[in-house]
C-alpha cells in the first residue's frame, strides 16, 4: 500500500465573496496548491471536489468537470456531497485512491459560496443537512439541531453557556494572525454571553459564520514524492469515515457522536497511534459545543470532560493539547464544501512550520483533523504526521 | 395501489394518521421501532415490518427555542422545537399551546399536526399533557 504525502496546499481568504463564482474560488485555491507542490496540470490523475449546496446557491449541479477545467486539468473529476463533511470525504477517497495505487497525484479540495443568498436563504440551505421529513418539517434549523444536542449534553454531564463561551474566545484568539480567517478579531466571554440567541442555549457568537471560500491540496504517492523530487514533509498516515442515522431522533444518545468515534478508531488504527499520541487537533466546531462533542468522541477527553477544556486552558494554543489553531470554523469561517479539506491545509502548515501559529506546536509531529456533516451523521478523521 | 404498497405506508400517511389521532410506527420482528417509509429496519436490517399504534404520549428529551428560523417558519419565531421519546420511537416536533419558558425536559406531550404558516406541509407538533 502506497503512503500518501501532502505535496502542496492552497486556500482562498475565507469570508464574503458575493461577486466571485464558486469555480473562481476553487481555481484560486487549486492553482495555489499546485504551485506550492511544484506540479503541473498534466501530471494530475484525478480531481476530487467537495461542495454542499451548489444547486441551491448557484443553480449549479454537476461540478466535477468544472473543478477540473478551472485548474486546466484533463483528468477524471468527481464531486462529493456529504454536507459539512463534503471535502473531508473527498480527501478520504483521494487518500484511498493513492493508497490503492489507482492514482499518484490527486488534487482534492472544495468550495462553497453562500453569503450572496442572505441569512434567511442560507439558514434554509444549511437546514437541508438535517432530515427533511422528520426534522426540518418541525422547525428544526441547523443551529437548532446543535442546540438540542447541547441541551441534552448539559442535562447529561452539566456545563454552562459560560464554558462554551471560552471555546469561542479561544478560537477567535487563534485566528488573529491567520491571514485566511474570516474573523481576525478577539471576543470576550461577555461578548459571547450577551450576543443574540440563535437557538437556545446557543447564541450568535457560539456559531460559525456563513462563509465563501475554497481549499485544495495536492496529494502524491511516496513514489512520486521520491522520484519527482517533490518536497512533501507531511504524510497522511490514517483515514477513517463514519456514518450515523441522519435524524437526531433516531440516535442512541443525543449527547454523544458515535460516527466520530467510528472514524477516529479507523484512522488511529491505520496510523498505528492512540489518542495519547496526538499533539495538535483541528475539529469541526460549527458551534462551540460541537468542539466539545468532537474532542470527547475522538477519545482525547472522557465523556463530560471536554466542556471545561477551553476554560481551563488545556486546548488553548499555549495549552497541553492545542485545538483549532486555525481559528476553527468558528473564527476562520465555514465555507461548507471547503471546510474538511481546509483543516488538512491548516494542519499541514502547522506541522511543516509555515503557519502563523506553528511556533505553538514546534515539537508536534502528529496532528488529526475531524470533519462532521449534518449533526455528525457523516464524519471523517485524518491523521497527519511529519515525515522524519 | 397494490396490497404490498398498501402495507408500506409513507410519510404522508403517517401525518394523516397523526392528524386522525391514529398515529403509528413501524416495528421489525426484533422489536425495533422506526418511522415510515421503511422497507428495512434501520437498526438491524430486518425486512419483516408491521405497523403498530404509537403510544399516546411521550416525554421531552431535549428542547430549544429557535429565534432564527427557516423561511417556512418565519411567522412563528421564536418557537420551541423538541425531541420527545414515545417509547418505541422518538419524534421531533414543534411545541404548541405553551409559553416557550414553560417547556422543560421531562414534560409529557401528545403528538398532533398543524399547518405551517406557509400552509403547504403540515408540521408535527407536540401538545403538553
Ligand atoms: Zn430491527
Amino acid at each position: 500500500m502506497s503512503s500518501v504525502r501532502v505535496a502542496g496546499v492552497g486556500l482562498t481568504p475565507f469570508g464574503e465573496h458575493p461577486n466571485r463564482t464558486t469555480r473562481d474560488l476553487f481555481a484560486e485555491a487549486g492553482v495555489a496548491a499546485m504551485a506550492d507542490a511544484g506540479v503541473d496540470a498534466e501530471v494530475i490523475d484525478a480531481v476530487y471536489f467537495g461542495n454542499f449546496v451548489g444547486e441551491l446557491a448557484d443553480a449549479q449541479g454537476h461540478q466535477g468537470p468544472i473543478a477540473a477545467e478551472c485548474l486546466g486539468v484533463d483528468a477524471p473529476a468527481t464531486r462529493f456531497e456529504s454536507a459539512c463533511a463534503s471535502s473531508g470525504v473527498a480527501v478520504r477517497h483521494a487518500v484511498r485512491a493513492i493508497e490503492s495505487g489507482d492514482a499518484d497525484v490527486v488534487v482534492v479540495g472544495g468550495a462553497e459560496r453562500m453569503t450572496h443568498a442572505g441569512t434567511d436563504a442560507a439558514t434554509g440551505m444549511l437546514a437541508t443537512a438535517a432530515d427533511a421529513l422528520y426534522e426540518v418539517s418541525a422547525g428544526m434549523t441547523f443551529p437548532g439541531a446543535y442546540a438540542l444536542m447541547t441541551d441534552a449534553y448539559f442535562d447529561a454531564y452539566g456545563g454552562s453557556r459560560r464554558d462554551l463561551a471560552h471555546v469561542a474566545v479561544k478560537n477567535h484568539e487563534h485566528a488573529l494572525e491567520n491571514e485566511h480567517a474570516q474573523f481576525q478579531f478577539s471576543v470576550s466571554v461577555d461578548d459571547v454571553l450577551d450576543a443574540p440567541t440563535v437557538a437556545s442555549p446557543l447564541g450568535l457568537l457560539d456559531a460559525c459564520p456563513v462563509t465563501d471560500g475554497a481549499s485544495a491540496l495536492v496529494l502524491v504517492s511516496e513514489t512520486v514524492a521520491r522520484e519527482a523530487d517533490v518536497t512533501a514533509p507531511v504524510e497522511v498516515t490514517g483515514s477513517g469515515q463514519g456514518t450515523d442515522k441522519i435524524a437526531l431522533q433516531d440516535r442512541e444518545s443525543l449527547s454523544r457522536t458515535p460516527a466520530t468515534e467510528t472514524a477516529a478508531t479507523e484512522a488511529y488504527e491505520a496510523a498505528g497511534i492512540t489518542p495519547a499520541d496526538v499533539d495538535v487537533v483541528e475539529v469541526h466546531d460549527c458551534f462551540t459545543s460541537a468542539e466539545v462533542f468532537a474532542l470527547e468522541a475522538l477519545g482525547l477527553f472522557e465523556a463530560g470532560e471536554a466542556i471545561t477544556a477551553a476554560r481551563d486552558g488545556t486546548t488553548r494554543r499555549d495549552g497541553d493539547l492545542p485545538v483549532n489553531l486555525s481559528g476553527g470554523l468558528k473564527a476562520k469561517g465555514h465555507p461548507v464544501g471547503a471546510t474538511g479539506a481546509s483543516q488538512l491545509v491548516e494542519m499541514t502548515r502547522l506541522l511543516r512550520g509555515d503557519h502563523p501559529n506553528s511556533e505553538y506546536v514546534a515539537d508536534a509531529t502528529t496532528g488529526i483533523t475531524h470533519s462532521a456533516g449534518g449533526t455528525v451523521a457523516s464524519t471523517t478523521v485524518h491523521v497527519l504526521e511529519e515525515c522524519t | 395501489m397494490s396490497p404490498d404498497q398498501d402495507q408500506r405506508r409513507g410519510h404522508d400517511a403517517f401525518l394523516d394518521a397523526v392528524d386522525a389521532d391514529d398515529a403509528f410506527y413501524v416495528e421489525c420482528s426484533n422489536g425495533h421501532g422506526s418511522l415510515p417509509p421503511r422497507r428495512a429496519c434501520p437498526h438491524c436490517g430486518d425486512q419483516q415490518l408491521a405497523e403498530r399504534s404509537l403510544p399516546g404520549t411521550g416525554r421531552v428529551q431535549a428542547h430549544t427555542v429557535v429565534h432564527v428560523p427557516t423561511e417556512e417558519f418565519a411567522g412563528r419565531a421564536p418557537y420551541v422545537t423538541a425531541i420527545a421519546d414515545f417509547g418505541p420511537v422518538t419524534l421531533t416536533g414543534l411545541v404548541v399551546d405553551s409559553r416557550a419558558e414553560d417547556v422543560e425536559n421531562g414534560m409529557t406531550v401528545a403528538v398532533d399536526t398543524d399547518e405551517t404558516p406557509e400552509g403547504d406541509t403540515p408540521a408535527l407538533v407536540f401538545v403538553p399533557r
